[in-house]
């Protein structure tokens, strides 16, 4: 070989290299999810049918079912959830939308982020729960306590999250719209309010869940209606058949405003 | 309408950025200013359209922008600033939204600006489907739109490859020859500034300083890398610039 020449064969037999990269890549596997759900029931069905758990602590997946059916067709679901959602719905609504505005105020002023955000921080960490009873005094058993504890709970994680979106709005964007004159409500509203959407949306979700547990507990302490009352009703009655029928129902409620909330987010954050 | 710096000092902190850097900027002139990296150009440049407050010395515009101008001293950004939420359109669209005028006169504008830069037929894609360089196009085509009288660029190119920078500087020429704007052109790179300055401002590393201003008496088609003005001036800018460049480069890698 000549020496100007670089490279050439070199003696010895080839050995493949091997691939190193699998793994921490999950995905999702089809139906895997639903054969999941359908071990779960069938253990269940299996374990209170042959006596291993005792009647009385679980019931039968069917009569769970059928408690269901009977509350859905009677009205009494009807009853309950409608007042539980009525709940939720004004609740979460207000706390949402006082606590989005303080979030802008808190993110944009200096002002209000002196005053208000020592204030929320301070706030935050109370289990809002503990107000309820507060709220009674207040302002009587009836809805306007229960709807209060609700509110108040999603309005500081609400507050935080909108602060923490629009603090971390891209500060270059600002100043290009800045420099082209844009004034600063439109700023505000075209690139401020999108740009802090992601973290609006986030806090929604966290904050529902939230909502939904407070709901939950304020039912449980003092309400005729609700699927909080019918769960804790049926616990002293000892209907497990419908405390479960209950509890599945409080399941598929967040599982559809988190749904809701997912199509939204699909919906507002396209451009990502 | 003219660009003037009168004595621009400034300071972050207790480091000197500026010192005393005065500049007129003449219709329908591109000045380039060249300096190393951290020499204050940028800030410098913000100064120059009031994004920044310079601790001492003033800024002015002097006579009137063009009739049709509607932000006299636009900016073309180093990160192009396209919002992610609009379309390459109605990031072209938004600085015109504040403006009174008819909504066909606002699409012609965008339209235009979009067919000079060539991008009509992505007016409708988000910024994530764009290239580097059709990004900085979409950018430049939302300067364009308000007719500026005065552009004022912040490395423009840097962000991209050298085949897009090519061909975007080509762009910037053909921009320049159509509308004859003036622009301050900022750049840490001694080919681009050879390539489209009329006058090329040498700044010197931090404390950025004038240290000289070399001119560059020749039309853009007549820069031929092979020219034997554009290698003269490519020399001179170069003996200015190399000592600064070396110091400036190891002070970076000492700060680590
Ligand atoms: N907002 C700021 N606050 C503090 N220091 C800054 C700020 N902007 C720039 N600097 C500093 O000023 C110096 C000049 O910055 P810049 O104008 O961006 O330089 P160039 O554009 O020439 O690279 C750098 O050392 C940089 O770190
Ligand atoms: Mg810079």
């Amino acid at each position: 070989m000549p020496d100007n020449q670089a490279g050439g064969a070199t003696p010895g037999a080839e050995v493949e290299v091997p691939f190193r990269a699998s793994g921490f890549a999950p995905t999702r596997v089809p139906f895997v999810a639903g054969a999941t759900f359908a071990a779960v029931l069938a253990l269940w069905w299996i374990s209170t049918k042959a006596g291993w758990v005792s009647e009385f602590a679980l019931p039968r997946p069917d009569e769970v079912l059928s408690s269901f059916v009977e509350i859905a067709s009677n009205g009494t679901l009807v009853k309950h959830l409608g007042a539980s959602l009525q709940r939720l719905l004004i609740g979460w609504t207000l706390g949402a939308l006082v606590g989005c505005a303080v979030g802008f105020g808190v993110g944009l002023s200096s002002l209000a982020r002196s005053s208000a955000l020592p204030l929320v921080s301070a706030i935050f960490p109370i289990p809002k729960i503990a107000l309820l009873p507060l709220f009674i005094l207040w302002l009587g058993i009836g809805e306007i306590s229960k709807v209060a504890t609700i509110a108040f709970g999603v309005f500081s994680p609400m507050v935080i999250a909108t602060f923490g979106g629009v603090d971390s709005v891209d500060r270059g964007l600002i100043r290009m719209a800045q420099s082209f004159g844009v004034p600063y409500w439109t700023i505000v509203r075209r690139i401020v309010l999108p740009g802090a959407m992601p973290a609006i949306l986030s806090g929604t979700r966290i904050s529902a869940s939230i909502a939904i547990i407070l709901l939950t507990a304020a039912e449980m302490i003092g309400a005729q209606y609700g699927i909080g009352a019918m769960v804790l009703a049926s616990g002293n009655l000892m209907q497990t058949d419908h405390l479960i029928a209950g509890v599945l129902v409080l399941s598929a409620m967040g599982f559809a405003v988190s749904q809701i909330i997912g199509m939204f987010e699909r919906r507002l954050l396209r451009w990502r | 309408m003219d660009l003037i710096a009168r004595s621009i000092t400034h300071s972050y902190g207790g480091m000197v950025v500026l010192d005393d850097v005065s500049l007129t900027v003449r219709s329908g002139e591109i000045v380039a200013i060249l300096g190393p990296s951290g020499c204050g150009k940028s800030t410098f440049l913000r100064i120059l359209g009031g994004l920044e407050k310079p601790r001492g010395g003033r800024v002015f515009t002097q006579g009137e922008p063009p009739a049709k101008t509607l932000n006299p001293l636009t900016y073309v950004f180093q990160d192009f600033a396209l919002i992610p939420w609009m379309s390459v359109e109605q990031n072209v669209m938004l600085p015109l939204e504040h403006h009174p005028m008819a909504d066909a006169e606002r699409r012609a504008r965008v339209a235009s600006a979009l067919q000079r830069v060539n991008l009509t037929e992505f007016a409708a894609v988000y910024p994530r489907q764009l290239s580097g360089g059709m990004k900085q196009r979409a950018s430049i085509a939302r300067a364009l739109a308000v007719e500026p009288a005065i552009l004022l660029m912040d490395e423009p190119l840097s962000a991209l490859d050298a085949q897009t920078r090519d061909l975007l500087m080509d762009d910037l020429i053909r921009l320049w020859n159509e509308t004859r704007f003036t622009a301050v052109y900022v750049t840490h790179n001694l080919a681009e500034a050879v390539r489209l300055g009329h006058r090329v401002v040498v700044l010197s590393r931090r404390p950025g300083r004038i240290r000289d201003i070399v001119e560059i008496d020749l039309p853009h088609d007549q820069r031929a890398e092979s020219s034997p003005d554009v290698i003269r001036a490519r020399e001179i800018l170069w003996s200015l610039i190399r000592e600064e460049a070396i110091t400036a480069d190891r002070e970076i890698s000492d700060a680590g």
